[in-house]
């Protein structure tokens, strides 16, 4: 079986951490710099919120080989946890984020265990099939109040002194927990242990055979996705300010597919870029009704037949440059 | 616990019928996953289209159920080959995720389109004249068409296996699913072979949309949310064997129906519960080869 992102990662590399160090450093100051563009603040962070969801998913397909259908479960739960945290708790907003982002490690914890006994295609149908079966959770839940969702949650100060209602500073705390997972999804690729996490995606039974506990770490970079993948979900509701079943679709989930293979598979920067791109339509292409979900299948088709690396990726082949 | 026979019948036949629409996707999706080594995502909404096509044939060209009955499969079939030559021969040698994906493309388009030009409401399809009415069965009263539809798709699936497993055709597919090099050798035309079995694969979920149009009306999004069930059900089943699929999708039906009669707020989720506890005691499915 060839590895799915074997047509995505450029094998030339030179230089790569230094060349990574400037696309972040790049990436950092035009985040900052975007308040005072007059770019509509909500959308940047809405956009940065599935930017780390993207990224998330992508630690688990493109270092691991594993496909997620199933990610917005993760997106969801924190949401839904943390916005009742918030709303009927009273929680301040950082124990509600510890709060929603725990519910999403407990569940990827408990999920990854069930998913990881099978791979490829049928990894992809179990964690789908088992979103699908919390979104039905979701809908019967009385403390989700079913269609309605979580409306009208409480943004409160963070720390006690962060004022959250106030645009600006909501934007940068949010940057602020955009690069903090950012940085951790970098840190565990290029350690030791992102390292056996590409060699299982090269060839599972070889890293056995070398003596690689494999499912051991197949399930900890589940569970650190979907970790990662929550505290995006919980950041997403001082955005919002609500929790709502379509964060827990699985169409949700095609949609973080989609935003990472859009960006490339398996780079460092192309979630984020990725995420940017289909935010973006969503938001200029809105008035097209329907047409939004034939753009996004066409898009799909698209990449998967003549774009494999997606944009990153082919930016980054171009110049021989792993980013 | 007081059982009320008659609703308890009601709700077994309920799950009887969609049993038979999981057994007749699981089967189409099992024969392609055989042939192509796709999951096909677009499985659900082509089962749409089947319905969407009885409903076009009876409302623009006066054609009644049983002309759908023959016709939807062969214009969807045709439409999944056109499909499979234009867009999924290019991902042959490609790992299975991209069939997924790409499928899941369609998937999206298809049901963009539909939902673009009819909305998210449902299109009433009437039960055909012949097939109306109840038969008095001493116990409970049995909708003739409800039993129509899984007679049918229980002789339908039968005929698939056995054509699979029996015919010298279906020996053909086999041996071109185990080493398409050896069996092109022999002068089979195997591109055209993968061609055909995907057509057949997708003439069997227009089938079930055509059988699913007079019970559950003809919406856009019919396929959506039943093919992750199915999903489900593969799973479960494991798909090693196409009379696996076939019990599996009646099986899980049944279970559902119960369910729903027993402890209905479970009815949605029970097949997913299995899932989770198939796979913790045989992850490889139950009719399915470990892999």
């Amino acid at each position: 079986m060839t590895s799915i992102t074997q047509n995505s990662v450029p094998t030339t590399t030179r230089r790569p951490v230094r060349d990574e160090m400037i696309a972040f450093g790049i990436m950092t100051v035009v985040l900052a710099v975007v308040p005072f563009t007059g770019v509509y603040p909500f959308f940047v962070m809405q956009g940065l919120c599935f930017a780390l969801l993207a990224c998330a998913f992508n630690l688990l397909i493109g270092y691991g080989g594993l496909l997620s259908f199933g990610h917005a479960m993760f997106l969801g739960t924190a949401g839904y946890v943390s916005g009742h945290a918030l709303k009927v708790w009273g929680l301040p907003p950082e124990l509600a984020i510890v709060v929603g982002t725990g519910a999403s490690f407990c569940l990827a914890v408990v999920t990854g265990l069930i998913a990881i006994r099978r791979q490829g295609i049928y990894f992809a149908m179990i964690t789908l099939a088992l979103s699908q079966l919390l979104y039905f959770i979701y809908l019967q839940a009385p403390f989700t109040h079913g269609e309605d969702g979580i409306q009208g949650i409480p943004q409160g100060k963070l720390f006690g002194f962060i004022d959250l209602s106030n645009a600006t500073t909501l934007y940068f705390v949010v940057l602020a927990g955009f690069l903090l997972g950012f940085l951790i999804i970098y840190r565990a690729i290029n350690s030791p242990f992102g390292e056996v996490l590409k060699a299982i995606r090269e060839n599972e039974p070889r890293a056995i055979s070398l003596g690689y506990k494999t499912d051991q770490y197949k399930l900890l970079a589940f569970i650190l996705s979907g970790t990662l993948a929550g505290f995006a979900g919980s950041l997403k509701v001082f955005v919002a300010q609500n929790a709502s079943l379509t964060d827990v679709h699985w169409t949700m989930s095609g949609e973080i597919v989609l935003m990472t293979l859009v960006g490339g598979l398996g780079t460092i920067f192309g979630p984020v870029v990725g995420a940017f791109v289909i935010i973006a339509m969503q938001q200029y292409l809105a008035g097209f009704g329907q047409w939004v979900t034939v753009i996004q299948g066409v898009i799909f088709v698209a990449c998967v037949l003549t774009f494999r690396r997606g944009i990153v990726g082919e930016i980054g082949h171009l110049f021989k440059r792993s980013l | 616990m007081d059982i009320n026979v008659p609703a308890l019948l009601a709700q077994l036949l309920v799950g009887l019928i969609n049993g038979s629409f999981y057994a007749l996707l699981s089967l189409g999706l099992a024969v392609i996953f055989g042939m192509l080594n796709i999951i096909n995502f677009a499985h659900g909404a082509l089962y749409m289209m089947g319905a969407f096509c009885a409903y076009f044939l009876l409302n623009l060209l006066g054609l009644n159920y049983w002309w759908a009955l023959i016709l939807s499969p062969i214009i969807v079939g045709l439409f999944g080959m056109v499909m499979e030559r234009t867009l999924l021969q290019w991902l042959s040698g490609l790992d299975h995720l991209y069939g997924l994906l790409l499928t899941f493309g369609v998937a999206l388009i298809i049901q963009g389109v539909f939902q673009n030009y009819f909305g998210s409401s449902g299109l009433p399809y009437a039960i055909p004249e012949q097939l109306r009415g109840a038969i008095n069965l001493g116990f409970m009263y049995l909708p003739v068409y409800r039993g129509w539809v899984v007679v049918f798709s229980l002789v339908v699936c039968l005929l698939t296996w056995f054509m699979i497993e029996r015919t010298r055709l279906g020996a053909y597919l086999r041996a071109a699913t185990e080493n398409p090099t050896l069996v092109r050798a022999f002068g089979i035309n195997v591109p055209r072979m993968i061609t055909l079995t995907y057509g057949l694969g997708v003439g069997l979920a227009a089938l079930a949309g055509v059988l699913s149009a007079p019970i559950n009306q003809v919406r856009p999004l019919m396929g959506a949310d039943l093919i992750i069930v199915v999903f489900a059900v593969v799973v479960i089943g494991g798909m090693g064997s196409i009379m696996g699929s076939i019990i599996t999708g009646f099986a899980l039906g049944v279970i559902e129906g119960l369910t729903k009669y027993f402890y209905p707020e479970a009815s949605n989720t029970v097949v997913f519960v299995l899932m989770v506890l198939v796979l913790l005691v045989k992850p490889s499915g139950l009719t399915g080869r470990a892999t």
